[in-house]
């Protein structure tokens, strides 16, 4: 069997004779007799590591892993700079606890400060937290943020990704928190629909940006609607989209979230993620989660610490705004390096690449007959459109030439795909595509 | 240390991307950004020699002794790491057609197996990315069980008061009031307490076996029938699982739901605060709750089921921390049956080793004389008698690179350090460690004051946590 267990049976049978004891049995005189365990758990034989090695490849190698990826729907394959893997391989970081012990931990905590920088510059925010678990719990746990005591109704764009309202769903349920859908119209969220809405007891409005189906909300005029009112404008965004498109701030949002794993982290069939939160100067009491601040130690030296602590689970318990204890620091991590490898202007590229790439894919497969946009409006790097033929089988031929194609709507989309590209995607990966679905018939 | 805003050159960047090789495409005004994005202007070299830098003012498994009770900072081996890095699982689209990713759906299902046979349960999801969403899922379950059977006046989730933050907050924000209950003097659950405090409005209540002090709650048949008498489930908090693979499990005390945390238990690496995977396990009647989607197996191929219409609905988006699962797997696949068992016995010999060997110097009050994974010292009347407070204690410890044990927890021990060395520490670390530990005392009490401005060998002394927090600065400025 595989252990890591170093002292040897023998150094083990002198450290309990040390202590007055026999045998192992006898550290577990304490338990019950009915409560212990007779038999042995069923569950094979340990292996070497030279074994776990080829067992575990030969079931990564049931899966299957594309040259070429033109979907997104919340997990995008973007270009990882090399510097970004190396960083946050470090044993120091990877094995690292919690940084509550400040003065051997200034390391973790200063990269935390630094993304938490980041962050708010990305979304224009004033305060952010150091992660939580992902873009659809954040979410959640901003709407949480804005409840009031008369303020209990949450309004959530139908166009908000399913997976995201799902989880608010969850988290509402059961509370004293309410969720509504607002409409869409053209696949943008109803503008008229949430005005009807609005109430004494709206807490807050969910968008996203861009949507579900890749297009550009009218951020501004959801932000006219609600500026002087006591409703918290949520808007949950994409990262990389951020390098050029308009901050959550600047549309007079209350709290951003939005899922980081554009940020430097792989696909990774779909965890771990990283769940950013930021937010008005204002709410910054209201955060949940771990976040990092600036102090001086005695001697007047820059020391950064866990604070506003009084938050959290451990000091306030059942009082706590949220239970959440961990953050998802090596991701966090992962997201400042990836940041500060790309800078402004590579994070700008990064965007308008996607951008391009998006809108070349878009003109191409039009051309093709039976493919058309189902929606007008602007959009990021995502978009949806019908498909010739059956959509199932269009993805499977696309899947033998190692690409995986637009995701596969269901409900009133039913038939359509949702595409996207990056900057990975090449013209000529494009080109070769269109060419393919052009011979299907 | 300068922050990478304060280094760098406006002009420096990487040369990471190609030109544009297809039209540029633009986008209307009014949906672009005009604040400008202050990022890091830095070169490579000067990323790279940052977080060199970072790194060494960090302390890892890999630096020394990490003795943290509750969190078993056990060795995190690197096959572990090497497996997450395989393409195979890290370049996988979790959107992806079932047929092509049969091997991330057999990763679930045999974490699953393996760990319904160490816990005892019927059924286990990875949804929830940490212990304390493992928690609130759990305590969704319990929620969604008696709403079933429209019980809707079960509102009340019994906790003892030396549970960890998270299960009370956990709790509340899972829509229930927390009943608290006091421990004995000896450190356990008071049944008695118990017993008055279960009801017709009892949903649940929470424990974990061994203690947080440490120690096994030998009623624990009684305790689990008391609520369940009572019509309330019972909930297993997993993090002091470390203790008991192999010997004792959940299911046979008469636990409904457990959690479980793979970075203590399992191997899996903290990352200086995660991510971490909190697995919810559960018996047979709370399966109809656990969150969509579920893996099934028809026909030999595995697939997701989303039908379910008494499930809680998600918690997250996608499936889980997948990377995390497949550390714990291949863990699990190393030590296999014999070597768990193996690893919580000798965790527990370790940490009687320690206890055994400090006890004479040391208040240690509760156990006489025994533990199971993990103990607690009391350093109350070092504070009485020398000034000298865990923390004092603690911080001194730093001086001699070792991480200090947990300070201040459970809330029922006064001036609290909770030891829990874990398995993968030698013989000679630990005679090292209870040597230090040992004159740290006789330093307490020869010389309290030296023990109060420390560390004096760290990067930084203790830093200011009330200027931090009345004065909060949460991000640098420029300006």
């Amino acid at each position: 069997m595989g252990t890591y267990v170093p002292n040897t049976r023998d150094e083990q049978q002198l450290m309990l004779e040390a202590i007055g004891l026999s045998s192992m049995d006898d550290l577990f005189s304490t338990i019950p007799k009915e409560v212990r365990l007779n038999a042995s758990l069923d569950i094979p034989k340990g292996m070497s590591e030279m074994e776990v090695s080829v067992k575990m490849r030969k079931i990564a190698g049931m899966n299957k892993v594309y040259d070429t990826v033109f979907r997104g729907c919340g997990a995008y394959r973007h270009y990882i700079p090399a510097i970004v893997k190396q960083v946050t391989s470090k044993e120091e970081f990877i094995t690292a606890y919690t940084p509550y012990q400040a003065e051997i931990s200034q390391g973790i905590l200063q990269s935390i400060f630094e993304y938490q920088t980041m962050i708010c510059e990305l979304t224009g925010m004033q305060v952010s937290n150091a992660s939580v678990y992902d873009g659809a719990t954040a979410a959640a746990e901003a709407v949480i943020m804005s409840r009031e005591k008369s303020r209990k109704k949450a309004l959530v764009s139908a166009t908000v990704n399913p997976m995201t309202i799902e989880t608010i769903r969850t988290y509402l349920d059961g509370t004293d928190m309410e969720m509504a859908i607002i409409p869409e119209k053209d696949g943008l969220t109803d503008i008229e629909g949430l005005m009807s809405m609005l109430g004494d007891d709206t807490a807050c409005v969910l968008i996203q940006q861009p949507n579900f189906y890749g297009l550009l909300e009218d951020g501004d005029a959801v932000g006219g609607i609600l500026a002087g009112t006591d409703i918290k404008y949520i808007m949950s965004c994409n990262p990389i989209s951020l390098g050029i498109l308009k901050t959550p701030a600047e549309y007079g949002a209350d709290i951003a979230v939005g899922e980081g794993q554009p940020l430097g982290i792989g696909l990774s069939f779909g965890g771990p993620y990283l769940g950013f939160m930021a937010a008005t100067e204002k709410l910054m009491r209201r955060l949940p989660g771990r976040i990092v601040g600036e102090t001086t130690d005695s001697q007047g030296r820059r020391a950064f610490v866990l604070t506003l602590q009084a938050r959290e689970q451990h000091i306030r318990r059942e009082k706590a705004s949220s239970n959440i204890c961990s953050n998802q620091a090596l991701c966090a991590m992962t997201a400042a390096v990836y940041l500060a490898a790309m800078g402004r202007e590579g994070l700008a590229q990064a965007a308008k690449l996607s951008m391009s790439k998006a809108h070349y894919l878009a003109d191409r497969l039009c051309e093709i007959d039976g493919y058309e946009l189902v929606y007008k409006g602007e959009f990021f790097n995502e978009f949806v459109t019908t498909v010739n033929t059956d959509a199932d089988k269009v993805l499977d031929i696309l899947s033998e030439h190692g690409i995986l194609g637009g995701y596969p709507l269901d409900g009133k989309h039913k038939g359509c795909l949702l595409w996207c590209a990056t900057e990975v995607n090449t013209r000529e990966e494009i080109d070769n595509m269109v060419r393919i679905l052009k011979d299907i018939k | 240390m300068k922050l990478l805003f304060e280094i760098g050159n406006k002009n420096r960047k990487l040369d990471l991307m190609p030109e544009c090789d297809v039209p540029v495409a633009d986008i209307d005004d009014k949906y672009k950004r005009k604040k400008e994005l202050r990022l890091p202007n830095v070169s490579e070299t000067e990323i790279s020699r940052h977080y060199t830098k970072l790194s060494r003012r960090s302390f890892g498994v890999n630096c020394g002794f990490y003795p943290l009770g509750s969190c078993t900072m056990k060795y995190n081996p690197k096959i572990n790491d090497e497996m997450a890095k395989l393409p195979g699982f890290a370049d996988i689209h979790p959107l992806q057609p079932a047929d092509t990713v049969q091997g991330c759906l057999k990763v679930y299902k045999l974490a699953e197996e393996y760990l319904c046979s160490i816990t005892g349960m019927d059924a286990m999801d990875f949804q929830p990315a940490a212990g304390a969403h493992g928690e609130f899922t759990g305590l969704k379950l319990i929620w969604a069980y008696h709403r079933d059977r429209n019980d809707t006046g079960r509102d009340k989730i019994i906790v003892p008061d030396s549970a960890h933050g998270t299960n009370p907050a956990s709790a509340a924000m899972a829509g229930f009031t927390v009943i608290n209950i006091p421990s004995t003097e000896e450190g356990f659950v008071d049944v008695n307490a118990l017993r008055n405090a279960v009801g017709e409005d009892t949903a649940g209540f929470m424990l974990t076996n061994p203690n947080t002090i440490g120690l096994f709650e030998e009623h624990i048949h009684e305790i689990t029938s008391i609520v369940h008498e009572a019509g309330g489930l019972t909930y297993y908090d997993g993090a002091n699982l470390n203790a008991i693979m192999g010997i004792a499990r959940p299911g046979d005390m008469g636990f409904d739901v457990v959690h479980l945390n793979l970075h203590k238990t399992f191997s899996t690496p903290h990352g200086g605060g995660g991510p971490g995977s909190g697995p919810v396990g559960c018996k047979k009647h709370l399966i109809p709750y656990l969150p969509t989607p579920r893996i099934v197996e028809r026909d030999g191929i595995l697939a997701f089921d989303e039908k379910s219409d008494k499930s809680i609905g998600r918690v997250k988006s996608f499936y889980g921390n997948f990377l995390v699962v497949v550390r714990a797997l291949a863990y699990m696949m190393t030590l296999g049956a014999e070597g768990l068992k193996n690893a919580s016995e000798n965790a527990v010999l370790n940490a009687n080793y320690m206890l055994h060997m400090l006890k004479d110097t040391f208040d240690i009050p509760f156990g006489n004389g025994r533990c199971m994974h993990e103990f607690v010292i009391s350093l109350e009347r070092l504070k009485k008698e020398k000034s000298v407070s865990a923390l004092d204690f603690a911080k001194t410890l730093l001086d001699c690179g070792i991480h200090p044990p947990t300070m201040y927890f459970p809330l029922i021990v006064h001036e609290a350090l909770m030891v829990e060395p874990t398995e993968t520490e030698t013989r000679e670390t630990l005679d090292e460690v209870i040597a230090f530990f040992k004159e740290l005392y006789e330093r307490a009490y020869n010389d309290p004051d030296s023990l109060h401005g420390t560390p004096l060998t760290t990067p930084i002394g203790r830093p200011d946590e009330v200027g931090a927090a009345r004065n909060p600065r949460l991000r640098y400025y420029s300006d």
